[in-house]
Order: structure tokens, then sequence, then C-alpha cells
């Protein structure tokens, strides 16, 4: 009850951007929908003339069917870019499979009687294919039709990694900050979308085949015009941004930059983490939010626009370690203790740089960092029976990194065994895993201990001011409190979010801060 | 009318499928207003040879002239629409009215809506398919002779002068089938076409037909009318196909008129044309017919009729 008054609310609330992703959604829908009949019915048709060719061309439209659509996506960006390019042909691809199947089913399925006595009255070849097997076969293609336009609904929801828009804005943005009643903003009338149009075009199925010709042309013409719902003018401005769905819905995101900088006039796109540095350096779009010290701000050429207004709380590195841990090993705290302060935001983003953009193992990194320092000892040999301490890690390179450097220092000062469970998922994976114990530590950030698993009130997030001692002081003594876990000591770097420009456009524009980039907006 | 071009003329027609021949070497005339029958054991080629005729199949070797024309330099389209064609499965298009599946052919050589109106009305009213309530309902909706009706019909619709028949009354019950054979053969329509059947059944062959050619392995075995056929068999294998039923066939070949050539057998329902067979029903019926003669003259004089014929063969 709570949760549906809640999601009246987000409705209410976002009521603009809803409709804007439906008529997205529908536009995606559509326009793939269109370009799978335009190929596909003819494609049907032409294998119906030549089955020999059939199971060749079923069985390629079957293997892209089973292509996970994630992947598709993937495999889509580097040729088409990020946009609605890789949806809408991706959402092609997977409709090309129901359409082609089903017209050559329906025409093998007009009874060959039929066809032979029609061509022995005398119709052409064409007028055959138009007057008898054409609509004969109208029941079965719209068939077709129904089942790609269903798994294309659904399908669809996935065009909000590729900065296309569309209802998984919200799901994904929900995904991303654990936020039900988010994710039901959107799966909601995505769910609502498929189950009318399912309805709708099985009511159609149902009609006699001479309104059915009719209605299958009114389809043809109603397609365009559905996926031209896509094309509807969007606000535009100077710049424009490309943000990933966490950072659209959490309050130290863009809400938090919007109000405080008084940004204005950017209008936003949203793709998946993965892909936002990537569309920056290809220019798809201008403005990103990124994390301070990843790889890829050197790789690509990328600038840190300075927070000078401290928005963003701080993100200082720190292990987060059960305190059973150090109370059974007690030798592990100062072997932990050896990282505290030893990395910077610029040491973090060369680290980084190695893993994202020169694909060096996260292991050869670390071994790499540690001999430079002198902490490098070589992995004593393996103990029988001993304990066994588990690193967790989040999903991306530089927790990797952390877990690895601590594995290596375990192995190389302790008889402990360590296992490594990386790639975790998100913030709230990793912190439920370390409170049931299924790991012993992972590094967190102080900002998002803060924000995502503390959840305080806003005054006392205005207390706490975005210093960063004041943060790590709260959340340790929060975190003792209300989960028993501990916080050691900061690694050194701040992997803060910020926003980013590609280099070389922000010097022309002379913008350094967000202040400056909420001064052009303006102007 | 030996004298008349034919309407059909075929020269030497082959056709393979494979390895399998299945017409071989097959000429024949067919002239105006004839009726011929393609008869014949199933695999014997007879449906083949059909559609070579409107170019469903195109043959291997040889040529089909259709009035004169070679029937492959024209179109193949403008061909089969002055050709009307029924087969054994109808197949009326499934999502037109029984009217519009007759004006199909008229509707593609631009005939005006009130002629194809007029014409389909007419058509269906005398194949005793009342347009008030046939007009309108879908080949689903009717019995299968009501669909072979409505096939015909759509044959028959643009009135061209050649007719070609794919067993139209095999998947009919007998009862059915011997109605529709009835009003087939006394249809006014019919009378001036020259029609091209194809049949396995020897008693509608015998019925229909002006001329029977008798198939076999796709080579025509003989070629005649069917008292020709009948009482001079070319071969052991005409003389095998109709061994069977072969009183049956002479009772309904011979007639008044071969019987009693020199005496006047007319009475108000028997004639020279009438055949024995139904003049022996006519007889033996609830209400025997007066005649001149009695059941046992009749039958002397079949066999004497029968002995005569035997004679003229071995000569």
């Amino acid at each position: 009850m709570e949760t549906l008054a809640a999601l009246f609310t987000f409705w209410h609330e976002q009521a603009g951007k809803l409709g804007e992703q439906t008529l997205q959604h529908i536009g995606l829908t559509a326009g793939s929908l269109l370009l799978a009949v335009l190929l596909g019915v003819p494609l049907g048709l032409f294998l119906s003339r030549r089955p020999r060719w059939a199971p060749a061309v079923l069985g390629l439209a079957g293997v892209l069917q089973t292509v996970p659509s994630i992947a598709l996506l993937g495999f889509l960006i580097p040729l088409l870019g990020i946009g609605p390019k890789p949806a809408i042909f991706a959402l092609f691809l997977y409709s090309l499979l129901p359409i082609i199947r089903n017209t050559l089913a329906g025409i093998r399925g007009v009874a060959p009687a039929v066809v032979e006595a029609a061509r022995g009255l005398g119709l052409t070849d064409g007028q055959v294919l138009r007057r008898v097997e054409l609509p004969l076969a109208l029941p079965v293609l719209m068939a077709g039709i129904r089942t790609a336009t269903v798994i294309n609904v659904g399908v669809a929801t996935l065009a909000a990694y590729v900065a296309a828009g569309g209802l998984g804005e919200f799901i994904f943005g929900g995904i991303a900050l654990n936020n039900p009643v988010m994710i039901l903003a959107g799966a909601l009338p995505a769910a609502g979308l498929a189950l009318a149009f399912d309805a709708l075009l099985g009511g159609v199925q149902r009609l006699s085949t001479k309104r059915l010709g009719q209605v299958g042309a009114a389809l043809l013409v109603a397609l365009p015009l559905l996926g031209g719902l896509y094309l509807l003018p969007r606000a535009t401005g100077k710049l424009l941004a490309g943000f990933s769905p966490e950072f659209v819905g959490r309050a130290d995101g863009l809400p938090g930059l919007t109000k405080s900088y008084g940004l204005v006039h950017l209008p936003s796109v949203v793709l998946a983490p993965a892909l936002v540095y990537e569309a920056a350096r290809h220019a798809d779009v201008d403005v990103i939010d990124g994390y301070s010290t990843d790889g890829r701000i050197r790789a690509y050429g990328l600038r840190v626009l300075r927070d000078d207004r401290r928005v963003f709380p701080p993100y200082y590195a720190v292990p987060v370690v059960r305190p059973a841990l150090l109370r059974t090993h007690p030798e592990l705290a100062a072997v932990l203790a050896r990282l505290d302060g030893q990395i910077s935001d610029s040491v973090m983003t060369d680290l980084n740089y190695r893993a994202d953009y020169l694909h060096q193992d996260p292991k050869a990194i670390a071994e790499a960092f540690l001999r430079l320092r002198g902490l490098w000892r070589a992995p004593r040999p393996a103990v029988a029976g001993a304990a066994v301490v588990k690193l967790g890690s989040k999903i991306f390179a530089e927790q990797y990194i952390l877990a690895e450097l601590y594995a290596a220092l375990i192995r190389g000062n302790t008889d402990l065994a360590v296992e490594t469970k990386t790639g975790l998922g998100g913030t709230t994976i990793c912190f439920e895993a370390l409170r049931d114990g299924a790991i012993d530590m992972y590094p967190e950030y102080t900002g998002t201990g803060l924000l995502v698993l503390l959840q305080p009130t806003p005054a006392v997030v205005d207390s706490l001011g975005g210093r960063p001692a004041a943060v790590l002081g709260y959340v340790r003594a929060e975190f003792r409190r209300r989960f028993g876990l501990e916080w050691l000591a900061p690694l050194g770097f701040n992997n803060t979010y910020a926003l980013l420009m590609r280099g070389q456009q922000a010097q022309e524009l002379g913008i350094v801060s967000v202040s400056d980039l909420g001064g052009y907006l303006r102007q | 009318m030996p004298d008349a071009p034919p309407v059909i003329r075929a020269t030497h027609l082959c056709k393979s499928f494979g390895a399998h021949a299945v017409v071989q070497d097959v000429s024949f005339d067919v002239a105006a207003g004839e009726t011929l029958v393609l008869l014949g054991p199933s695999g014997c080629g007879k449906t083949t040879l059909l559609k070579l005729l409107n170019r469903l199949i195109e043959p291997d070797e040889g040529t089909v002239e259709i009035n004169g024309r070679n029937a492959r330099q024209q179109p193949v389209e403008v061909l089969r629409r002055g050709i009307g064609y029924v087969i054994q499965q109808v197949g009326l298009l499934p999502h037109y009215t029984v009217a519009e599946n007759v004006a199909v052919v008229p509707h593609l050589l631009g005939h005006a809506p009130a002629a194809i109106a007029a014409r389909t009305t007419a058509l269906l009213t005398r194949l005793h398919l009342p347009p008030a309530r046939y007009a309108g309902q879908y080949p689903h909706q009717l019995s299968g002779g009501q669909q072979q009706r409505v096939g015909l019909a759509r044959a028959l619709a643009a009135d061209p002068p050649i007719i070609l028949l794919d067993e139209p009354f095999g998947a009919l019950d007998p009862l059915t089938r011997a109605s529709i054979r009835r009003e087939f053969r006394e249809l006014e329509e019919l009378k001036n076409k020259t029609v091209v059947l194809v049949t396995h059944d020897v008693t509608e062959a015998f019925e229909l037909a002006d001329r029977i050619m008798l198939l076999d392995a796709g080579q025509i075995q003989q070629l005649d009318t069917p008292r020709a056929l009948l009482f001079r068999p070319a071969n052991a294998f005409v003389r095998r196909f109709f061994a069977a039923e072969r009183l049956a066939l002479q009772l309904r070949t011979l007639t008044l008129g071969d019987l009693f050539p020199s005496t006047e057998t007319d009475t108000f329902d028997l004639t020279a044309t009438t055949t024995v067979h139904d003049a022996l029903e006519a007889l033996t019926g609830a209400a025997p017919a007066t005649a001149r003669f009695t059941v046992a003259q009749l039958m002397a004089a079949f066999g004497e009729a029968l002995q005569q014929e035997e004679k003229a063969w071995k000569r």
C-alpha cells in the first residue's frame, strides 16, 4: 500500500518524463517492427518460393534470437555507436525470426488446391500472391507480428542502456539505486504496453480475412507514425549530457548538482555506466558523470570538472571489515594498515588506467604497485588447514585492484589463505555479503556508506558539510552501532562522483569547474 | 465435324518428372463441341496431360495448339482465362463468397460489374444454388456437392469455349455424384463447349464422352468412341480394362436403334437413341412404360446385336 502511494507520487512528480519515455518506448518498438516487417515479410515470401534457403535463413534468424539482448547491444555499440541506432537494430533483429517464420508458415498453410485453382483460372503470379496467398496467410503473419511486438516491448527496456531512452530509464535507475518504486514506475507501464499491444493485435487477428487485409494495410501506415513518436522534438541545449541511471536518481547525483549549481538547459540521456566514457570520447554526449579516479579519464583525455561547491560528498576508499576477522587474526591489522594513505587520486587513476585501458590483469597491477612501494612479499607456501580470509569487491576494476592488493599483502605476510570474491555487483550486494559473513571485508567509499547504506536525514548530511573527516567519523560510528562492522583507515584517494567533459572541448569553452559549466549553460 | 479445325491440337507431347516419363509422345485433336474423356488407372498421366493443355505444367517436348495458336506463344494468364478449369478439390477461394468466387475470371477480364452480377445470378440459378440464399455464403458453409457446383459455375462464368475438368466428381458420394453428373450432362451451358474431362471412373467416361482416350503408363492405348473401345479394343490392355464392367457398359452403349434397326420402336418415352439399360429400367420400373416389345424380346435382340458386333470386329 505504501509502495503504491509512493509509486503514484513518483509518477506524479515525473509525469513529464513518464510520458516522454512511454512515447520513446512505443517509438522504438514500432520503428524496429516496421523494419522487421519490411524485410521479414518479403524474405518469408522469398523462402516460400525457394524452400531450399529456408533452413539456412530461419536458422540464422533463430541464432540471432538466442543472443542475449545485452550482449547483442554490446556487439552493436562498436558498429553503430550509442543512441537509437543500436537499440532499433537489436529490436529489429529480434523481430525478424517470428515475422519470417510466420510469413513462411502462413503461405505454406494455404491449401495447394486453392493456389492451383487460382492459377488455373488465369491469375498472374502477382495476383495469386496478393489476392490469394497473402490474404490467407495474414492471420498467421499477424500472429508473428504480435509475438514480435510483445518481445520488442520487453527488450526495448534495454534501450536505456545505450542512451536510446524508453521505460528502461526508470527501471535501471531503480535497480542501480535499489529503489523498488522506481523499478515499478518503469516496469508497470512497460508491462501495460505489452499487454495492450498483445490484446490489440490479438483482436486484429480474429477479424475476417477481408477486414484483416485492411487492418494490415492500416498497420503499415500506423507503424511509421508510431515510430515517428521517437523523433518528437525534445528539449535541446548547447551541450548534451549522458548520465548513468544511478547518477540520475540519487540525491547526491544529478538532483543535488542541479540544485546547488542551478544547472539549467542541460538535456540528458541515460545510458549504461560502462558506456558513458565511450559516449563522451566519441562526442555522442558532452558532459558525463563518472568517478574521479577512473582510468579512462586519462585514456580518453577527459577533464574532471572541479566540484567547487562541494556537492559530491567525499568518497574516500576505506576497507570495511567484520571485527571478528581482526579478533581471530590480530596479525592482520598491521598487514592491512600497510596501504593506509598510500594511494593518491592520481595513483589510483593510473592503476585504473592500466586495467581499463591497457587491459592489464588486476593481480599483475597489484604486484607491480607493491614492488614499486617496496611492499611486495612473495606468497608464503600454503599451510594445510589455514583459515581463509574472504575478500569481496564490487564489479569494477578499481575494486578488483584493491582486492588483489590486500590479497597479495595477506598472502605475503601471513599464513592465512585468501579467497577473493570479486564482481559482487553493486553496493548493496557487497554490503549484504559482508553482513552475512559471506565475505570478511571489502573496500567501500565513505560517501556510499553515508548516502546509500545509512541514508541519514538531509539535516545530518548538511551538518557533515562534505568534510571528509566528519563523514568518515559518522559512518564509522554508525556502522559500529547499527551493523557491528568496522571501517579501517582510508587508503588516501577520493573516488568521488565527478562531472567530466572532453578535455579539448572544456578548454575551448573555458570550463574548469562545475560552476563554469552552469555559467556557460545560462549564457 | 471432320472439316472444322480442331479447337485443341496436341502434338507429340512428352513430360518426365525426373527419370519417370509421365506422358510419352501423345498426340490428339479435340473438335469444337466435342467431349473428350481422359481415362485410365491412377498414375497413367491423365491429369498431367490435362495440365499440359492450360500450361499448369509445361511439356518437355511437343506443342499444344489452342484454336490454331501455339499455347506457348501467348501469355499464360490470357490463355488460362479463356479455358475453364475445374479440379477435384474444387479450390474455391475460402475468403471469397460464392458470388465473388464465380466472378473471379470475368473480373480479371474486366467485365462490367452489372454484367458480372447478372451472369453470376443466372449461373447459380441454373446450377440449383438460388443466389438469394447462396451468393453471400462462404465456401466452408457449403456441402461438397454445392462447392463443386460453384466450382463449375466459376469455370463457366466467362463463357470460355473450352472447359478442362480434373475428376470433378471424384470427391463426392455416389448419390451426389450421379445427380451432379446428370445436371452436368444436361447443362445447356456445356452443350456447345469443347470439354476435356479426366476420370478413372469407367461408367462416368461412357456416360459423358463423345470420345475416350484410354491411357496407360503415359501412352495412348486407344482413342475412339466408347462403342469402339468396348467392341473393337485395340489391344489386350483395353479389353482387360473394361472386362469387369463389360455387360453394364454394353447395356449403356447399345441403343434401341441398334437392336431394332428397321422397326419403328418409338413410344412416348422410348426412342431409337434410348440405351438398352434405360429401356430395361423403363420396362421393369414401378410404373412400366408401354413399348412395342417385351423384356424377353429386348434381351433377345440385345444378344443378337452383341453377336453382330463381335462378328463385325473379327472381320
